[in-house]
Protein backbone atom coordinates (compact mmCIF):
# COMPACT_ATOMS: atom_id res chain seq x y z
CA UNK A 1 0.00 0.00 0.00
CA UNK A 2 1.86 2.94 -0.93
CA UNK A 3 1.85 5.23 1.73
CA UNK A 4 3.87 8.65 1.07
CA UNK A 5 3.25 9.84 -2.81
CA UNK A 6 4.84 12.64 -4.84
CA UNK A 7 3.80 13.10 -8.33
CA UNK A 8 5.46 15.73 -10.68
CA UNK A 9 6.85 17.63 -7.99
CA UNK A 10 8.42 20.74 -8.87
CA UNK A 11 10.06 23.06 -5.79
CA UNK A 12 11.43 27.03 -6.83
CA UNK A 13 13.16 28.59 -4.22
CA UNK A 14 13.09 32.44 -3.90
CA UNK A 15 10.53 34.83 -4.08
CA UNK A 16 11.72 35.91 -7.79
CA UNK A 17 10.89 39.05 -6.63
CA UNK A 18 14.84 40.62 -7.16
CA UNK A 19 16.96 39.62 -9.50
CA UNK A 20 19.98 38.51 -6.45
CA UNK A 21 17.56 35.93 -5.26
CA UNK A 22 16.98 34.43 -8.89
CA UNK A 23 14.72 31.73 -8.34
CA UNK A 24 16.70 28.32 -8.13
CA UNK A 25 14.49 25.25 -8.88
CA UNK A 26 15.46 22.77 -6.32
CA UNK A 27 13.40 20.14 -6.93
CA UNK A 28 12.20 19.35 -10.40
CA UNK A 29 9.34 16.57 -11.35
CA UNK A 30 10.45 14.54 -8.81
CA UNK A 31 8.30 11.52 -8.72
CA UNK A 32 8.60 9.06 -5.29
CA UNK A 33 6.46 6.66 -3.91
CA UNK A 34 6.96 4.89 -0.73
CA UNK A 35 4.97 1.70 1.03
CA UNK A 36 3.94 1.68 4.44
CA UNK A 37 6.88 0.35 6.85
CA UNK A 38 9.19 0.79 3.78
CA UNK A 39 12.93 1.93 4.46
CA UNK A 40 14.17 3.77 1.26
CA UNK A 41 16.80 6.00 0.78
CA UNK A 42 17.67 8.69 -1.19
CA UNK A 43 21.26 9.50 -2.71
CA UNK A 44 22.88 11.84 -4.80
CA UNK A 45 25.24 14.74 -5.62
CA UNK A 46 25.50 17.30 -3.00
CA UNK A 47 23.43 20.05 -3.52
CA UNK A 48 20.72 17.88 -5.58
CA UNK A 49 17.58 18.67 -3.58
CA UNK A 50 17.53 15.77 -1.20
CA UNK A 51 17.32 17.84 1.59
CA UNK A 52 14.27 19.57 0.33
CA UNK A 53 12.52 16.45 -0.53
CA UNK A 54 12.05 15.79 3.37
CA UNK A 55 11.15 19.40 3.70
CA UNK A 56 8.58 18.27 1.42
CA UNK A 57 7.26 15.16 2.76
CA UNK A 58 7.33 16.86 6.53
CA UNK A 59 5.50 19.96 5.02
CA UNK A 60 7.82 22.11 6.05
CA UNK A 61 7.68 23.49 2.20
CA UNK A 62 4.78 22.97 -0.40
CA UNK A 63 5.53 22.18 -3.79
CA UNK A 64 5.64 24.75 -6.46
CA UNK A 65 4.00 21.96 -8.94
CA UNK A 66 2.52 18.59 -8.13
CA UNK A 67 1.53 16.99 -5.64
CA UNK A 68 2.66 15.42 -1.74
CA UNK A 69 0.64 12.94 -0.31
CA UNK A 70 0.94 11.14 3.12
CA UNK A 71 -1.69 8.27 3.88
CA UNK A 72 -4.20 9.75 0.87
CA UNK A 73 -3.93 13.20 2.04
CA UNK A 74 -2.58 16.17 0.37
CA UNK A 75 -0.04 17.74 2.41
CA UNK A 76 -1.31 21.08 3.60
CA UNK A 77 0.58 22.18 6.49
CA UNK A 78 3.84 20.57 8.80
CA UNK A 79 2.77 17.01 9.82
CA UNK A 80 2.40 15.93 13.27
CA UNK A 81 3.25 12.56 12.45
CA UNK A 82 7.03 12.54 11.75
CA UNK A 83 10.47 12.48 13.04
CA UNK A 84 13.31 14.13 11.72
CA UNK A 85 16.56 13.93 12.53
CA UNK A 86 19.71 15.85 11.07
CA UNK A 87 23.78 15.89 10.78
CA UNK A 88 23.64 18.10 13.70
CA UNK A 89 22.22 16.22 16.99
CA UNK A 90 20.30 19.67 17.54
CA UNK A 91 19.83 18.53 21.21
CA UNK A 92 18.93 21.30 23.39
CA UNK A 93 22.28 22.24 25.29
CA UNK A 94 20.38 23.28 28.72
CA UNK A 95 18.13 19.94 28.69
CA UNK A 96 19.72 16.50 29.96
CA UNK A 97 19.62 14.02 27.36
CA UNK A 98 16.22 11.80 28.60
CA UNK A 99 14.78 15.43 28.83
CA UNK A 100 16.05 16.03 25.58
CA UNK A 101 14.23 12.80 24.82
CA UNK A 102 11.02 13.27 25.73
CA UNK A 103 10.73 16.66 23.86
CA UNK A 104 8.04 15.57 21.40
CA UNK A 105 5.88 14.58 24.28
CA UNK A 106 5.37 17.78 25.52
CA UNK A 107 4.32 19.10 22.24
CA UNK A 108 2.75 16.02 20.19
CA UNK A 109 -0.57 15.21 21.59
CA UNK A 110 -2.02 13.12 22.71
CA UNK A 111 0.85 12.91 25.00
CA UNK A 112 1.07 16.74 25.75
CA UNK A 113 -2.26 16.60 27.54
CA UNK A 114 -1.18 13.41 29.30
CA UNK A 115 2.33 15.34 29.93
CA UNK A 116 1.54 15.33 33.98
CA UNK A 117 -0.45 12.23 35.09
CA UNK A 118 2.26 10.74 32.33
CA UNK A 119 5.32 11.47 33.99
CA UNK A 120 6.67 8.58 35.28
CA UNK A 121 5.51 6.11 32.42
CA UNK A 122 7.20 8.90 29.64
CA UNK A 123 10.52 8.74 31.74
CA UNK A 124 10.65 4.90 31.49
CA UNK A 125 9.13 5.12 27.84
CA UNK A 126 12.67 7.34 27.03
CA UNK A 127 15.31 5.10 29.12
CA UNK A 128 13.42 2.24 27.45
CA UNK A 129 14.69 3.73 24.00
CA UNK A 130 17.68 5.05 25.58
CA UNK A 131 18.91 1.48 26.21
CA UNK A 132 18.40 -0.07 22.74
CA UNK A 133 19.99 2.80 21.28
CA UNK A 134 22.84 1.59 24.10
CA UNK A 135 22.84 4.84 25.79
CA UNK A 136 21.09 3.19 29.06
CA UNK A 137 22.49 5.15 32.30
CA UNK A 138 23.28 8.10 30.32
CA UNK A 139 19.96 9.87 30.55
CA UNK A 140 20.94 11.78 33.58
CA UNK A 141 24.25 13.44 31.25
CA UNK A 142 24.27 16.54 29.51
CA UNK A 143 24.19 16.54 25.42
CA UNK A 144 27.78 18.21 25.52
CA UNK A 145 29.11 15.23 27.84
CA UNK A 146 28.09 12.85 24.46
CA UNK A 147 30.24 12.24 21.84
CA UNK A 148 29.02 13.22 18.61
CA UNK A 149 27.84 9.45 18.18
CA UNK A 150 25.59 9.14 21.46
CA UNK A 151 24.08 12.29 20.00
CA UNK A 152 22.73 10.86 17.31
CA UNK A 153 22.00 7.61 19.13
CA UNK A 154 20.07 10.73 21.51
CA UNK A 155 18.11 12.64 18.45
CA UNK A 156 17.51 9.12 17.07
CA UNK A 157 15.48 8.46 20.51
CA UNK A 158 13.80 11.82 20.18
CA UNK A 159 12.62 11.33 16.85
CA UNK A 160 10.91 8.12 17.76
CA UNK A 161 9.34 8.49 21.34
CA UNK A 162 5.91 9.91 19.86
CA UNK A 163 5.79 6.93 17.46
CA UNK A 164 5.75 8.68 14.59
CA UNK A 165 5.02 7.03 11.89
CA UNK A 166 7.43 8.33 9.50
CA UNK A 167 11.00 9.31 10.09
CA UNK A 168 12.70 10.92 8.02
CA UNK A 169 16.71 11.42 8.19
CA UNK A 170 18.75 13.76 6.89
CA UNK A 171 22.07 12.66 6.58
CA UNK A 172 21.90 11.94 10.37
CA UNK A 173 25.39 9.81 10.29
CA UNK A 174 27.80 12.16 7.84
CA UNK A 175 29.54 14.22 10.68
CA UNK A 176 30.78 10.58 12.31
CA UNK A 177 33.75 8.20 12.17
CA UNK A 178 33.26 5.32 9.57
CA UNK A 179 33.20 3.01 12.69
CA UNK A 180 30.83 4.68 14.61
CA UNK A 181 28.69 5.15 11.36
CA UNK A 182 28.54 1.34 10.90
CA UNK A 183 27.88 0.70 14.42
CA UNK A 184 25.20 3.57 14.11
CA UNK A 185 23.78 1.14 11.09
CA UNK A 186 23.16 -1.84 12.72
CA UNK A 187 20.94 0.17 15.95
CA UNK A 188 18.81 1.93 12.96
CA UNK A 189 18.03 -1.24 11.04
CA UNK A 190 16.85 -2.78 14.80
CA UNK A 191 15.14 0.10 15.36
CA UNK A 192 13.31 -0.33 12.24
CA UNK A 193 12.51 -3.75 12.42
CA UNK A 194 10.98 -3.30 15.73
CA UNK A 195 8.91 -0.30 15.07
CA UNK A 196 8.10 -0.94 11.51
CA UNK A 197 8.06 2.77 10.57
CA UNK A 198 8.37 4.35 7.14
CA UNK A 199 11.47 5.59 7.00
CA UNK A 200 12.91 7.89 4.33
CA UNK A 201 16.93 8.51 4.86
CA UNK A 202 18.99 10.74 2.77
CA UNK A 203 22.38 9.84 2.55
CA UNK A 204 25.52 10.52 0.07
CA UNK A 205 27.38 7.05 1.54
CA UNK A 206 25.95 4.72 -0.97
CA UNK A 207 27.16 1.46 1.39
CA UNK A 208 24.86 3.38 3.81
CA UNK A 209 21.80 3.10 1.54
CA UNK A 210 22.18 -0.39 0.07
CA UNK A 211 22.62 -1.56 4.02
CA UNK A 212 19.56 0.03 5.66
CA UNK A 213 17.09 -0.09 2.23
CA UNK A 214 14.24 -1.82 0.72
CA UNK A 215 14.44 1.00 -2.00
CA UNK A 216 17.49 3.11 -2.56
CA UNK A 217 16.54 6.04 -5.09
CA UNK A 218 19.26 8.23 -6.79
CA UNK A 219 18.60 11.49 -7.82
CA UNK A 220 20.19 13.40 -10.45
CA UNK A 221 22.11 17.32 -9.63
CA UNK A 222 20.31 20.23 -9.01
CA UNK A 223 17.16 20.35 -9.98
CA UNK A 224 16.95 17.26 -8.90
CA UNK A 225 14.92 14.78 -10.44
CA UNK A 226 14.88 10.90 -9.60
CA UNK A 227 16.46 8.71 -12.38
CA UNK A 228 17.26 5.91 -10.99
CA UNK A 229 15.39 3.54 -8.18
CA UNK A 230 16.68 -0.12 -7.31
CA UNK A 231 15.11 -2.19 -4.82
CA UNK A 232 17.16 -3.83 -2.48
CA UNK A 233 16.29 -7.55 -1.87
CA UNK A 234 19.10 -8.69 0.53
CA UNK A 235 17.60 -10.36 4.09
CA UNK A 236 17.38 -9.12 6.82
CA UNK A 237 18.74 -8.69 9.50
CA UNK A 238 22.38 -7.20 7.12
CA UNK A 239 25.03 -7.29 9.13
CA UNK A 240 28.84 -5.55 8.58
CA UNK A 241 29.53 -9.05 6.75
CA UNK A 242 26.83 -8.55 4.35
CA UNK A 243 28.52 -5.34 2.82
CA UNK A 244 31.43 -7.68 1.83
CA UNK A 245 29.29 -10.04 0.09
CA UNK A 246 29.08 -10.02 -3.76
CA UNK A 247 25.61 -9.01 -4.68
CA UNK A 248 25.98 -5.46 -1.65
CA UNK A 249 28.93 -4.33 -3.61
CA UNK A 250 27.21 -4.80 -6.79
CA UNK A 251 24.42 -2.54 -6.00
CA UNK A 252 26.60 -0.08 -4.75
CA UNK A 253 28.61 -0.41 -8.08
CA UNK A 254 25.62 0.08 -10.07
CA UNK A 255 24.39 2.62 -7.78
CA UNK A 256 27.66 4.81 -8.33
CA UNK A 257 27.48 4.68 -12.13
CA UNK A 258 23.49 6.09 -11.93
CA UNK A 259 25.01 8.81 -9.77
CA UNK A 260 28.32 9.27 -12.33
CA UNK A 261 25.66 10.07 -14.84
CA UNK A 262 22.75 12.30 -12.97
CA UNK A 263 26.40 14.55 -12.55
CA UNK A 264 26.64 14.52 -15.92
CA UNK A 265 23.22 15.17 -17.47
CA UNK B 1 51.19 30.69 45.70
CA UNK B 2 48.29 28.43 44.26
CA UNK B 3 47.13 29.57 40.80
CA UNK B 4 43.55 29.71 42.43
CA UNK B 5 44.58 32.09 44.64
CA UNK B 6 46.42 34.24 42.20
CA UNK B 7 43.17 34.62 40.01
CA UNK B 8 41.41 35.37 43.18
CA UNK B 9 43.59 38.58 44.23
CA UNK B 10 43.84 39.79 40.63
CA UNK B 11 41.58 42.33 41.09
CA UNK B 12 42.43 43.57 44.27
CA UNK B 13 46.19 44.02 43.42
CA UNK B 14 44.76 45.86 40.44
CA UNK B 15 42.97 47.84 42.50
CA UNK B 16 45.69 48.36 44.93
CA UNK B 17 47.95 49.02 41.73
CA UNK B 18 45.38 52.21 40.69
CA UNK B 19 45.28 53.91 44.36
CA UNK B 20 49.37 53.86 44.53
CA UNK B 21 49.49 55.27 40.30
CA UNK B 22 46.67 57.91 41.33
CA UNK B 23 48.80 58.88 44.82
CA UNK B 24 51.90 59.10 42.72
CA UNK B 25 50.46 61.39 40.36
CA UNK B 26 49.65 63.81 42.68
CA UNK B 27 52.98 63.70 44.66
CA UNK B 28 55.09 63.72 41.78
CA UNK B 29 53.43 66.60 40.38
CA UNK B 30 52.43 68.56 43.06
CA UNK B 31 48.74 68.74 42.35
CA UNK B 32 46.43 70.64 44.88
CA UNK B 33 43.40 68.77 46.38
CA UNK B 34 40.96 71.21 45.00
CA UNK B 35 41.89 69.93 41.60
CA UNK B 36 42.33 66.04 42.58
CA UNK B 37 42.12 65.04 45.96
CA UNK B 38 44.87 61.98 47.20
CA UNK B 39 43.00 58.33 48.34
CA UNK B 40 43.07 59.32 51.61
CA UNK B 41 41.38 62.46 51.59
CA UNK B 42 38.54 60.80 49.21
CA UNK B 43 38.29 57.86 51.83
CA UNK B 44 38.09 60.53 55.18
CA UNK B 45 35.63 62.38 52.46
CA UNK B 46 33.64 59.50 52.38
CA UNK B 47 33.88 58.74 56.03
CA UNK B 48 32.69 62.50 57.01
CA UNK B 49 29.81 62.35 54.75
CA UNK B 50 28.84 58.60 55.78
CA UNK B 51 25.46 59.61 56.31
CA UNK B 52 24.60 61.53 53.55
CA UNK B 53 26.41 59.32 51.03
CA UNK B 54 24.34 56.68 52.57
CA UNK B 55 20.90 57.81 52.15
CA UNK B 56 21.41 59.43 48.78
CA UNK B 57 23.04 56.09 47.84
CA UNK B 58 20.32 54.19 48.21
CA UNK B 59 17.90 56.70 46.19
CA UNK B 60 20.44 56.56 43.56
CA UNK B 61 20.41 52.78 44.02
CA UNK B 62 16.75 52.32 44.10
CA UNK B 63 15.94 54.92 40.81
CA UNK B 64 18.91 52.29 38.94
CA UNK B 65 17.14 49.05 40.13
CA UNK B 66 13.65 50.72 39.40
CA UNK B 67 14.57 51.78 35.53
CA UNK B 68 16.44 48.93 35.56
CA UNK B 69 13.75 46.62 36.25
CA UNK B 70 11.68 47.74 33.49
CA UNK B 71 14.36 48.24 30.91
CA UNK B 72 14.94 44.05 31.52
CA UNK B 73 11.05 44.03 30.99
CA UNK B 74 10.61 45.91 28.12
CA UNK B 75 14.12 44.64 26.36
CA UNK B 76 12.60 40.94 27.09
CA UNK B 77 9.51 41.65 25.26
CA UNK B 78 11.42 43.77 22.77
CA UNK B 79 14.28 41.32 22.15
CA UNK B 80 11.92 38.25 21.48
CA UNK B 81 9.00 40.17 19.10
CA UNK B 82 12.27 41.44 17.19
CA UNK B 83 13.97 38.16 17.61
CA UNK B 84 11.36 35.88 16.21
CA UNK B 85 10.22 37.64 12.92
CA UNK B 86 11.58 39.23 10.54
CA UNK B 87 9.18 41.65 9.79
CA UNK B 88 9.14 42.86 13.41
CA UNK B 89 13.21 43.01 12.92
CA UNK B 90 13.12 45.41 9.85
CA UNK B 91 10.43 47.15 11.45
CA UNK B 92 11.46 47.88 14.42
CA UNK B 93 15.62 47.83 14.82
CA UNK B 94 16.18 51.05 13.01
CA UNK B 95 13.88 52.76 15.36
CA UNK B 96 15.81 50.98 18.11
CA UNK B 97 18.91 52.17 17.10
CA UNK B 98 17.71 55.58 16.43
CA UNK B 99 16.94 55.58 19.85
CA UNK B 100 19.52 54.67 21.30
CA UNK B 101 22.01 56.55 19.45
CA UNK B 102 20.21 59.64 20.95
CA UNK B 103 22.76 61.23 23.83
CA UNK B 104 20.16 60.32 26.89
CA UNK B 105 21.61 63.38 28.88
CA UNK B 106 19.76 65.73 26.52
CA UNK B 107 16.78 64.25 27.10
CA UNK B 108 16.71 64.85 31.13
CA UNK B 109 15.61 68.34 30.29
CA UNK B 110 12.99 66.84 28.40
CA UNK B 111 11.73 64.45 31.05
CA UNK B 112 12.01 67.18 34.08
CA UNK B 113 9.49 69.40 31.39
CA UNK B 114 7.33 66.07 32.02
CA UNK B 115 7.78 64.67 34.88
CA UNK B 116 8.90 67.84 36.88
CA UNK B 117 12.40 67.54 39.14
CA UNK B 118 13.04 64.33 40.95
CA UNK B 119 13.04 60.26 41.22
CA UNK B 120 10.87 59.92 37.93
CA UNK B 121 13.56 61.57 35.45
CA UNK B 122 16.48 59.90 36.77
CA UNK B 123 13.96 56.12 36.35
CA UNK B 124 13.35 57.02 32.67
CA UNK B 125 16.72 58.09 32.33
CA UNK B 126 18.25 55.05 33.94
CA UNK B 127 15.60 52.93 31.71
CA UNK B 128 16.48 54.46 28.43
CA UNK B 129 20.25 54.30 28.82
CA UNK B 130 19.77 50.14 29.53
CA UNK B 131 17.50 49.03 27.94
CA UNK B 132 18.84 48.87 24.32
CA UNK B 133 21.60 45.73 25.06
CA UNK B 134 18.77 43.55 26.44
CA UNK B 135 17.12 44.18 23.43
CA UNK B 136 19.46 43.59 21.34
CA UNK B 137 21.01 40.39 23.33
CA UNK B 138 17.58 38.75 23.04
CA UNK B 139 17.08 39.30 19.56
CA UNK B 140 20.44 38.13 18.60
CA UNK B 141 19.64 34.90 20.49
CA UNK B 142 16.38 34.68 19.25
CA UNK B 143 17.25 34.97 15.46
CA UNK B 144 20.32 32.69 15.79
CA UNK B 145 18.62 29.47 16.88
CA UNK B 146 19.80 26.77 14.63
CA UNK B 147 17.22 26.54 11.14
CA UNK B 148 17.06 22.56 12.15
CA UNK B 149 15.88 22.72 15.70
CA UNK B 150 13.12 24.71 14.28
CA UNK B 151 12.47 22.35 11.87
CA UNK B 152 12.38 19.52 14.61
CA UNK B 153 10.05 21.72 16.39
CA UNK B 154 7.58 22.65 13.46
CA UNK B 155 7.35 19.11 12.39
CA UNK B 156 5.81 18.04 15.83
CA UNK B 157 3.56 20.48 15.33
CA UNK B 158 4.96 23.18 17.65
CA UNK B 159 2.94 26.49 17.92
CA UNK B 160 5.03 30.05 17.94
CA UNK B 161 4.69 30.03 21.62
CA UNK B 162 5.65 26.04 22.70
CA UNK B 163 8.97 27.39 20.26
CA UNK B 164 9.50 30.57 22.53
CA UNK B 165 9.03 28.81 25.64
CA UNK B 166 10.72 25.52 25.13
CA UNK B 167 13.71 26.58 22.66
CA UNK B 168 13.83 30.60 22.47
CA UNK B 169 13.71 31.85 26.46
CA UNK B 170 16.01 28.78 27.56
CA UNK B 171 18.72 29.56 24.85
CA UNK B 172 18.60 33.17 25.22
CA UNK B 173 19.36 32.70 28.82
CA UNK B 174 23.03 32.99 28.49
CA UNK B 175 22.88 36.11 25.98
CA UNK B 176 20.14 37.56 28.18
CA UNK B 177 22.36 37.38 31.47
CA UNK B 178 25.31 38.76 29.58
CA UNK B 179 23.29 41.52 28.59
CA UNK B 180 22.47 42.71 32.47
CA UNK B 181 25.58 42.63 33.49
CA UNK B 182 26.34 45.60 30.58
CA UNK B 183 22.50 47.24 31.47
CA UNK B 184 22.92 47.41 35.12
CA UNK B 185 26.00 49.73 34.72
CA UNK B 186 24.71 51.79 31.78
CA UNK B 187 21.43 52.08 35.02
CA UNK B 188 23.55 53.86 36.91
CA UNK B 189 25.44 56.05 34.78
CA UNK B 190 21.48 57.00 33.33
CA UNK B 191 20.33 57.56 37.11
CA UNK B 192 23.45 59.89 37.96
CA UNK B 193 23.20 61.92 34.35
CA UNK B 194 19.86 62.83 35.48
CA UNK B 195 20.10 63.21 39.16
CA UNK B 196 23.27 65.73 38.12
CA UNK B 197 21.27 67.70 35.71
CA UNK B 198 17.75 67.79 37.29
CA UNK B 199 18.01 65.90 40.77
CA UNK B 200 17.24 66.46 44.48
CA UNK B 201 18.54 63.77 46.15
CA UNK B 202 20.64 61.19 45.04
CA UNK B 203 24.84 60.49 44.23
CA UNK B 204 24.10 62.98 41.19
CA UNK B 205 22.86 65.29 43.52
CA UNK B 206 25.63 65.63 46.06
CA UNK B 207 28.02 65.41 43.55
CA UNK B 208 26.59 68.41 41.93
CA UNK B 209 26.40 69.91 45.51
CA UNK B 210 29.91 69.23 46.41
CA UNK B 211 31.19 70.20 43.05
CA UNK B 212 29.69 73.94 43.56
CA UNK B 213 31.30 74.02 46.87
CA UNK B 214 34.64 73.06 45.57
CA UNK B 215 34.48 70.20 47.92
CA UNK B 216 36.34 67.93 45.23
CA UNK B 217 37.42 65.15 47.65
CA UNK B 218 33.44 64.71 48.35
CA UNK B 219 32.71 64.10 44.72
CA UNK B 220 35.58 61.68 44.35
CA UNK B 221 34.16 59.95 47.37
CA UNK B 222 30.36 60.08 45.75
CA UNK B 223 32.13 58.62 42.33
CA UNK B 224 33.41 55.90 44.31
CA UNK B 225 29.96 54.65 45.72
CA UNK B 226 28.61 54.67 42.62
CA UNK B 227 31.35 53.14 41.08
CA UNK B 228 30.87 50.14 44.47
CA UNK B 229 27.63 49.66 43.85
CA UNK B 230 28.06 48.91 40.24
CA UNK B 231 30.55 45.94 40.66
CA UNK B 232 28.30 44.91 43.51
CA UNK B 233 25.39 44.52 41.33
CA UNK B 234 27.72 43.42 38.48
CA UNK B 235 28.80 40.64 40.63
CA UNK B 236 25.25 39.46 41.59
CA UNK B 237 24.17 39.50 37.94
CA UNK B 238 27.49 37.23 37.18
CA UNK B 239 26.91 35.22 40.16
CA UNK B 240 23.21 34.80 38.71
CA UNK B 241 24.19 34.13 35.34
CA UNK B 242 26.53 31.34 36.52
CA UNK B 243 23.95 29.29 38.58
CA UNK B 244 21.18 29.68 35.60
CA UNK B 245 22.98 28.66 32.56
CA UNK B 246 25.71 26.55 33.74
CA UNK B 247 25.17 24.59 30.37
CA UNK B 248 26.49 27.49 28.44
CA UNK B 249 29.64 27.54 30.10
CA UNK B 250 30.44 24.19 29.96
CA UNK B 251 34.08 24.82 30.48
CA UNK B 252 37.17 23.91 32.51
CA UNK B 253 35.80 23.77 36.19
CA UNK B 254 32.35 21.61 35.33
CA UNK B 255 34.15 19.32 32.83
CA UNK B 256 36.47 18.54 36.07
CA UNK B 257 33.69 16.95 37.98
CA UNK B 258 31.21 15.32 35.44
CA UNK B 259 34.22 13.77 33.30
CA UNK B 260 34.17 13.48 29.88
CA UNK B 261 31.86 10.12 28.71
Amino acid sequence: MTFIQLTDVDLVYGSGSNAATADTLAVSSASISVEQGEFVSVVGPSGCGKSTLLKLIAGLVRPSRGSVQVDGRNVQAPLKTVGMGFQNATLLPWRNVRDNVMLPLEIVEPYRSRQKQDRDKNIERAETLLTTVGLSGFGGRMPWQLSGGMQQRAQLCRALIHEPSILLLDEPFAALDTFTREELWSVLQELWLFRKCTVILVTHELREAVYLSETVHVMSSRPGRIIKSSSVGLSRPRTLESTFQPDFVELVHDLRHHIGRGKQT
Amino acid sequence: MTRNSIDRLAPWLTGLGFVVVWWLVIVMFGIQRYILPTPWETLNAMYTFRGPLFTNGLATLATTLIGFGIAVVVGMILGIIVGSSRLAYRALYPLLVAFNSVPKAALVPIFVIWFGAGAVPAVVTAFMLSFFPVVANVATAFATIEPELLEVMRSLGASQSDMTIKVGIPRSLPYFFASLKIAITLAFVGSVIAEIVAGNSGIGNVMLVAGSNFNVPLVFAALFVVGAMGVGMYAIFDFVERRMTGWSVRGSNMMQHVGGG
